[in-house]
């Protein structure tokens, strides 16, 4: 009876967490009435074969998945060194670091937002496509450190020792154990710092001066009707999200086979 | 000689505390090596520091009279079974075993892996990963790990510690096969007496941080060199003596509650006046009379208290008129009857089997094992 229970609960759960994504994906398949409405009017493949529809959209796409690499890449190659540097060596200020590195995920955004542009316009920086990226780095870097640092606290330390003591000099320890081992931290890391840029819109929005990522341009597009694109778009999103999670399982699996 | 292991004053501070104290100890070329103590006396940190995974704070490390202290761990010919195996594990058994030849630059590896697995009985398991070994197995990979490099001397630091008692023992044999089939040293760190007893040429008894004797297992155990490792390996009956040593001839003379009891000077460690005088309960012989006690045997009297069959053995607790209870053991051969509690019976011991100590100022009596829990 309580096993019962614990799926019944269990699926409602899951239900309310997958219920926005079902309608998402059932309306990139809508043909709406008018542009405003939202309701299921007719079944349609258009918006799937013609995704670039809608004037603008893809380029804003393309925008933020660039923006997404750029700042995956600076923030998890940083944020990597960062925690390396915390979890191994003594420094000072070490402590302060510490503590400091969850500041950007403790600040609501629109006071970072704020106050990152304000920086910006004293600095005499031009707003754009620059700028977005530099303000995603600064809280992706957070997300890794943590991650990266999580992983390496897993790690034992007879490991290395092991290896050492194996004729691998440290560098080759770093490579073929340190790297290796830590390695699903670190694309955990990229993971969550792509996704965290690429669906940012408070922060991007102070500081993109002209610049139109995905995000803003759904703002936007929210004012006249939103075009059935977008749920394209989304669920495709959404997919390759599930497509990257089961490949890390399958990874995951056949490395402790 | 060549290839000697040597220790000199070496010590290691971490911050306030000292974990090993100004250790001095030599490990011949070949030996089996056992390095002994309770938890906590500084034996896996002597280990890392042979092994470079540790600096000295002062004193140095030499082998086969190279000055090795500064080294780092991967330029010397030493490997390490660690405590915990440290097994690879996002490697193979193959790769994990390979490692150290592909450090080292050696192009065919496959041809000596095989080799070494089948000297650990694990020909068939290259292909697996670390966790899909048992326990036992897990253990062989470490030491074909290391062995297949043929290091100069082998450091293992509780590498049976894991495992049960069954395979323990199983595992003592292989290990102490292996070292003489490879003649490499082996330094073996261990908080089991009867392993250390077993499997080395010399152990070292470690308390402290210190070295408090060092010898073989034999020699150990007949003539221990303090209170400490009198009962520290096996047990003893210590008892204190009163007044100084009297000597006569070859023997020694000593009073303990009220009784003078001999020695043979050659079994004397005593340097001042405060003795202990030693005798191992398997030592002490219990006959009903003093008219039973054998010529030339020293003896007291008693009660006994307890009793406890343990198979290849009775021990008895006898209380001697002081209140202090001896620890006896009697062979079950047959040959004496049991005896019941409360029974009145003599003690007796051949002088030649006990041995005097130096004892601290206020010690009293010490009968039974005063480390009980050495795990
Ligand atoms: N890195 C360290 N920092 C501080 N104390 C340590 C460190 N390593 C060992 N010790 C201390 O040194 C003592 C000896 O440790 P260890 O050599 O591991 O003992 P054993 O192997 O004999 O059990 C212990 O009291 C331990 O707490
Ligand atoms: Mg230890």
């Amino acid at each position: 009876m309580r096993r019962h229970w614990v799926l019944v609960t269990g699926l409602l759960v899951l239900l309310y967490l997958f219920l926005p994504i079902f309608v998402v994906a059932a309306l990139s398949f809508n043909e709406p009435s008018s542009r405003l409405s939202y309701d299921f009017h007719r079944f349609t493949l258009d918006n799937w074969a013609n995704p670039c529809g809608p004037g603008d959209m893809c380029d804003a796409v393309g925008r933020s998945i660039e923006i997404a690499l750029l700042a995956t890449l600076i923030a998890t190659v940083l944020g990597t060194l960062m925690a390396f540097a915390l979890a191994r060596h003594r420094f000072r200020g070490r402590d302060a670091t510490n503590l400091l590195i969850f500041m950007p995920m403790a600040t609501p955004e629109v006071v970072m937002g704020s106050s990152l542009l304000a920086l910006f316009v004293a600095g005499g920086v031009s707003l754009g496509f620059w700028t977005v990226v530099v303000a995603h780095v600064m809280f992706c870097v957070s997300f890794v450190v943590v991650t990266v640092k999580a992983r390496l606290a897993g790690l034992d330390p007879r490991l290395e020792e092991a290896a050492m003591d194996l004729y691998a000099g440290e560098w080759q320890t770093f490579y073929r154990i340190t790297l290796p081992l830590v390695a699903p931290g670190i694309v955990a890391a990229a993971l969550l710092s792509f996704s965290l840029s690429f669906d940012d819109f408070i922060i991007t929005n102070f500081n993109s001066g002209t610049t139109v990522t995905f995000p803003m341009y759904v703002w936007g597009a929210a004012q006249r009707g939103i075009p059935p694109q977008v749920n394209v778009i989304g669920t495709a999103m959404f997919l390759i999200a599930v497509l990257i999670v089961v490949a890390g399982e399958i990874i995951n699996r056949r490395r402790a086979a | 000689m060549s290839g000697d292991l040597r220790l000199t004053n070496v010590t290691k501070s971490f911050g306030p505390f000292t974990a090993v104290d100004d250790l001095t100890l030599t490990v011949p070329q070949g030996a089996f090596f056992a390095l002994l103590g309770a938890s906590g006396c500084g034996k896996t940190t002597t280990l890392r520091m042979v092994a470079g995974l540790e600096e000295p704070s002062a004193g140095q490390v030499t082998l086969g009279g190279t000055d090795i202290t500064r080294l780092r761990p991967y330029q010397r010919p030493v490997n390490t079974v660690f405590q915990s195996y440290a097994l690879f594990p996002h490697l193979s058994i193959t790769e994990n075993v390979a490692f150290g030849l592909r450090r080292k630059g050696v192009k065919n590896v496959a041809p000596q892996v095989e080799q070494m697995l089948s000297l650990v009985q694990l020909d068939d398991f290259g292909g697996r990963r670390p966790h899909q070994l048992s326990g036992g197995q897990q253990q062989r990979v470490a030491l074909a790990r290391a062995l297949i490099n043929h290091p100069q001397v082998l450091l293992l630091d509780e590498p049976l510690g894991a495992l049960d008692l069954k395979l323990r023992r199983q595992m003592q044999i292989e290990l102490k096969r292996i070292q003489t089939e490879v003649g490499i040293t082996f330094v073996h760190v261990t908080h089991d007496q009867e392993e250390a007893m077993t499997m080395a040429d010399t152990v070292a008894v470690m308390n402290d941080g210190r070295i408090e004797q060092l010898g073989a297992p034999a020699e150990i155990y007949e003539f221990p060199a303090t209170p400490f490792v009198a009962n520290f390996l096996g047990q003893s009956n210590l008892l204190a003596g009163t007044g100084g040593l009297a000597r006569s001839g070859d023997d020694l003379s000593i009073t303990a509650h009220g009784s003078r009891f001999t020695v043979p000077a050659a079994r004397s460690r005593a340097t001042g006046d405060k003795i202990y005088l030693g005798v191992r309960p398997e030592k002490l012989h219990l006959v009903t009379s003093e008219a039973d006690v054998p010529s030339g045997f020293q003896h007291l009297t008693g009660t006994v208290t307890d009793s406890s069959y343990v198979g290849v053995s009775t021990q008895y607790l006898v209380r001697t008129a002081w209140d202090t209870e001896l620890s006896v053991f009697a062979p079950n051969s047959g040959l004496g009857g049991s005896l019941p509690p409360g029974a009145e019976v003599t003690v007796a011991w051949n002088p030649a089997h006990a041995f005097l100590l130096d004892r601290l100022d206020g010690a009293g009596d010490a009968t039974h094992a005063l480390v009980e829990e050495r795990a």
